[in-house]
């Protein structure tokens, strides 16, 4: 496939029906997966998949789009055609126009493509992992979620002024989700997922580790009380938190007002101060880092809190224009231009003010709430007011000693949290989403089964 | 790729294509395959979007693929394809063999296809009689505007989506069948606000195989409905964390048994070990007063279907009867590998999915109580006319936020609270579903899973649920 090819048969159709100015982005990929189910392979998949985004703009400067997978030149005439007739239901109030930076230059990021190593290796790999798993504990009866993958994919921006960009990438992942039940008490289950350019770069022994040690751990477990406690979130925990809230630093949401921030809340001091948060898509361990975005805006690293205080929106160049600002290479590709975060990285910054700011969950005796994972965000989230009401996976601490929690919801207030952040840890963790220390929370209600 | 389609005839969705899929079919039973199955779709949708008094998007889509999936003993391969051609086709069936390690001398016997069962002759013409951008547009406007009769509501969108798919189902047991779907919804959101104090609100509607349907969808009924439900909200005092009992609304309080329950009695979860329901067929699982349906034959409703996605027509399963488990939700996979027959819920988001045991219109029986005798029953609980979304973990644990809550004192409603999640297990919350209105109403919803997202419908009659925990601040 060449990206010249549909360029110059785009640019010829477009021209037989006297379109003058268009953009599209596309993306070209080769899956395989395994699962396994003690031993015996459950499903083998593998699929090759193509998808291409148009917009064109009419002479009233109004904007049309179509999305297809169907890239034969009569499939990609359609899409023109039909791209061509939603114009006449581009926005008036708010026109869009090519990103200033499409043909900016675009940052050489680390590309560690492996080739295919087929679905018997995969197989094989993921045949291992699971019976290492299902021998790390004798409560462990079944791994039900598991999977191994690879993918292959190529994505391209492309526009009428001459904007050409494409990347090309290799991916792998397993995840491993062990189901553990003992004593005739309630099942327990837990999980890892790693990530890596290839099979060859997967670290499965950690997944396996990580996936047994969570899982046996919880299998005793006690209802806790329901309360307000002092919280520690672990580096995933609060990732998920803060990646659910993004429409704070979305300028899209912003403008929809579906976003618990507003134009003027840049400088606020939203936070403790000794929180600093970075959207860093090219970060040199984001295994999903891409070049630019779906307008052909370069990614770059973007301060969001800086010492407690908001310093950044994301943008695409809509929304970049409204706010007489630049694009920040967070655009999708859409009638309407979604826009959303890479990668993020919370830190401590140097303005460590909070008495206690040398919390550590390794060895602080008080009492506290440990969150290691949320769950269901989807659902116990409401973004545009700032609340949220979770299950979790975690552990009561108290002088040092801890217990599984059998049941339990976490709620509170987003932006309160932010404020009443007690410590932020040095160490920092890696993890599939970003990079963060664990977090340390004055209070929070919790919901317990007692 | 690209281009590629012009070297090889594509499949023609106008046609029956009867050959090339016999052809495709006979290569992968010679290479040693013990079942083959092709699905073929084509696509055609568009959503429109009007915020506050504007149309700020239309974006339509099309598009073709094909989903082959092979069987061995017990084991599957599946190949997903956007290359249509002969040559696609044998390369994608040659892949799943090659997959799956076949190396096989018994080969299965193949007989053809049968004639084809057409359930599309009557839907041909309904991409023409679906309602224009311009009259979607003009209705969702209307909506929109109809929502600034209240000053405090900040944001105010009106949605629409239509997916039309045409599919070919063929495999080697003769199944031949093609059908023309047709999914429509229609949705309101709000966000109210004054000063500190925000809250949302949202309805949707759909349908299946009704291309006028959007034309009767009255949308002032439902604005008002969105409206009554967010400004109840805005001043809402948070819930305080809580065992109690609770009464939970008809139409899409379904949301509940359909998460935590109806998911479990899906072959998928017996063949991962992960439903508590895997040996209680015929044995007590819930109350006396509950009986459970899963059916894709109601007119009209969003998750019914005239052929599942492995070509059997849908069935009625009641699942559960008086509290007694009578049947599990199955597909090929699932019988084959559970045992349980088939029910016709073979089903997948696209092509790019191999088809799973799922749910479609999946409902609690109306029983004999008014509403008011359930909320009447309670001293001290939580009504909850409308529900968020859920999860269910994979021990059975679930959650649920609570959109809109009243607190019951003393048999009457109350004040309105907010931030309530209800969270429980399916084991322990069946048996405690003590009395069931008989004011069953259905809803329309998206359901994710295993083989991606299909329409479905929820229900129930107003329910009661003797105790539940409450989570809240």
């Amino acid at each position: 496939m060449d990206l010249r090819d549909i360029t110059n048969f785009i640019s010829n159709s477009a021209e037989s029906l006297n379109i003058k100015k268009w953009d599209f982005g596309a993306s070209f990929s080769n899956d395989f997966s395994v699962q396994v189910d003690k031993g015996i392979a459950k499903q083998l998949k593998a699929s090759q998949k193509q998808v291409l985004t148009l917009r064109v703009w009419n002479d009233n400067n109004l904007v049309g789009i179509t999305t297809t997978s169907d890239l034969s030149e009569n499939g990609l005439k359609k899409a023109l055609y039909q791209a061509n007739l939603a114009s006449d239901y581009g926005n008036k109030n708010e026109l869009t126009d090519f990103s200033p930076l499409a043909k900016d230059p675009i940052e050489k990021i680390k590309v560690a493509k492996r080739s295919p190593v087929g679905i018997k290796k995969l197989l094989e790999a993921l045949r291992i992992a699971e019976n290492k798993l299902l021998n790390k504990h004798s409560a462990i009866k079944t791994i039900p979620y598991n999977g191994l993958s690879e993918s292959f994919f190529k994505r391209v921006y492309a526009n009428s002024e001459g904007a050409q960009r494409s990347y090309e990438k290799s991916q792998a992942a397993i995840y491993l989700y062990a189901r553990a039940e003992e004593n005739n008490r309630k099942p327990r289950s837990s999980g890892s997922v790693k990530i890596g350019y290839g099979l060859e770069d997967l670290d499965i022994n950690s997944c396996i580790e990580e996936a047994a040690e969570k899982t046996i751990s919880h299998l005793n477990y006690s209802a806790i009380e329901t309360g307000k406690y002092k919280i520690c979130f672990s580096p995933e925990s609060f990732l998920t938190l803060i990646n659910a809230f993004s429409s704070m630093f979305n300028a899209r949401s912003i403008i929809d007002g579906v976003s618990i921030s507003n134009k003027e809340s840049i400088g606020e001091m939203i936070a403790n101060p000794s929180l600093n948060v970075f959207d860093d898509g090219l970060h040199e361990k984001n295994i999903s880092s891409a070049p630019f975005d779906g307008e052909g805006t370069p990614t770059k690293k973007l301060c969001l809190i800086n010492q407690g205080r908001l310093e950044n929106f994301i943008h695409s160049e809509s929304t970049a224009r409204i706010f007489k600002t630049k694009p920040t290479g967070h655009a999708g590709l859409g009638s309407k231009v979604s826009v959303s975060t890479d990668w993020i990285v919370v830190e401590r910054s140097a303005e460590v003010i909070s008495q206690d700011n040398d919390l550590n969950h390794k060895d602080y005796l008080g009492k506290y709430i440990y969150i290691e994972e949320l769950n269901a965000i989807h659902a116990g989230v409401k973004a545009s007011q700032g609340s949220f009401s979770l299950p979790f996976d975690g552990w009561l601490y108290e002088r040092g000693k801890k217990i599984s929690i059998e049941a339990a919801t976490v709620a509170g207030d987003f932006k309160t949290l932010l404020k009443e952040i007690l410590s932020i840890e040095k160490k920092q963790y890696l993890t599939t989403s970003g990079i963060s220390p664990h977090i340390w929370v004055k209070e929070l209600s919790i919901t317990g089964d007692a | 790729m690209v281009l590629t389609s012009y070297i090889n005839k594509e499949i023609d969705f106008n046609e029956e294509n009867k050959q090339l899929l016999e052809e495709v079919i006979s290569h992968g039973l010679s290479l040693g395959a013990d079942f083959v199955e092709i699905f073929l779709e084509n696509t055609d949708n568009i959503s429109v979007l009007v915020e506050e008094d504007c149309i700020t998007s239309v974006s339509p889509s099309f598009g073709k693929g094909a989903g082959i999936r092979i069987f061995k003993d017990k084991r599957d391969g599946f190949v997903s394809t956007n290359d249509l051609s002969r040559k696609g086709l044998i390369s994608s069936i040659t892949q799943a063999i090659e997959m799956l390690d076949i190396n096989s001398t018994t080969l299965k016997r193949f007989q053809g296809l049968e004639n084809i069962r057409n359930y599309s002759i009557d839907k041909n013409t309904w991409l023409e009689s679906i309602p224009t951008v311009n009259e979607i547009g003009e209705k969702l406007l209307s909506s929109t505007k109809f929502l600034k009769k209240e000053e405090k509501v900040n944001v105010r969108k009106g949605s629409y989506a239509r997916n039309w798919q045409k599919v070919i189902i063929a495999s080697s047991d003769g199944t031949f069948a093609k059908d023309i779907r047709l999914h429509q919804t229609v949705g309101l959101n709000v966000i109210a606000l004054d000063k500190q104090y925000r809250s949302s609100g949202s309805r949707r509607f759909g349908s299946s195989d009704s291309p006028n349907e959007f034309k009767n969808w009255n949308h002032e009924e439902a604005a008002n409905d969105v409206l009554e439900s967010s400004m109840n909200m805005l001043y809402a005092d948070y819930v305080d964390a809580c065992q109690k009992p609770v009464v939970l609304a008809n139409k899409f309080g379904g949301v509940i048994f359909h998460e935590a329950c109806g998911h479990l009695l899906e072959t998928t979860q017996i063949e991962r070990g992960t439903t508590p329901f895997a040996n209680k067929l015929n044995k007590k699982i819930a109350h006396e007063a509950v009986t459970a349906v899963d059916e894709g034959i109601s007119p009209g409703s969003f998750g019914s279907l005239s052929v599942d996605d492995e070509g059997m027509e849908p069935e009625k399963s009641v699942l559960i009867k008086e509290g007694v488990l009578k049947k599990f939700i199955s597909d090929r996979a699932g019988e084959m590998r559970t045992g349980h027959k088939r029910t016709g819920s073979g089903r997948r988001q696209n092509y790019s999915f191999a088809a799973a045991s799922r749910m479609r219109n999946t409902f609690i029986a109306k029983g004999n109580y008014s509403k008011d005798e359930l909320i009447n029953s309670i001293n001290d609980g939580l009504y909850c006319k409308s529900m968020g979304g859920g999860s269910v973990g994979a021990t059975g644990q679930f959650n649920f936020a609570v959109e809109e809550g009243y607190l019951i004192k003393n048999g009457k409603l109350t004040k309105p609270v907010k931030g309530a999640t209800l969270i429980g297990e399916a084991t322990e919350v069946m048996p405690k579903i003590s009395m069931c209105g008989n004011d069953l109403e259905l809803a329309p919803g998206f359901c994710g899973s295993i083989s991606g997202s299909v329409n479905v419908t929820v229900g129930q009659p107003h329910i009661k649920v003797d105790s539940i925990t409450i989570g809240g601040r």
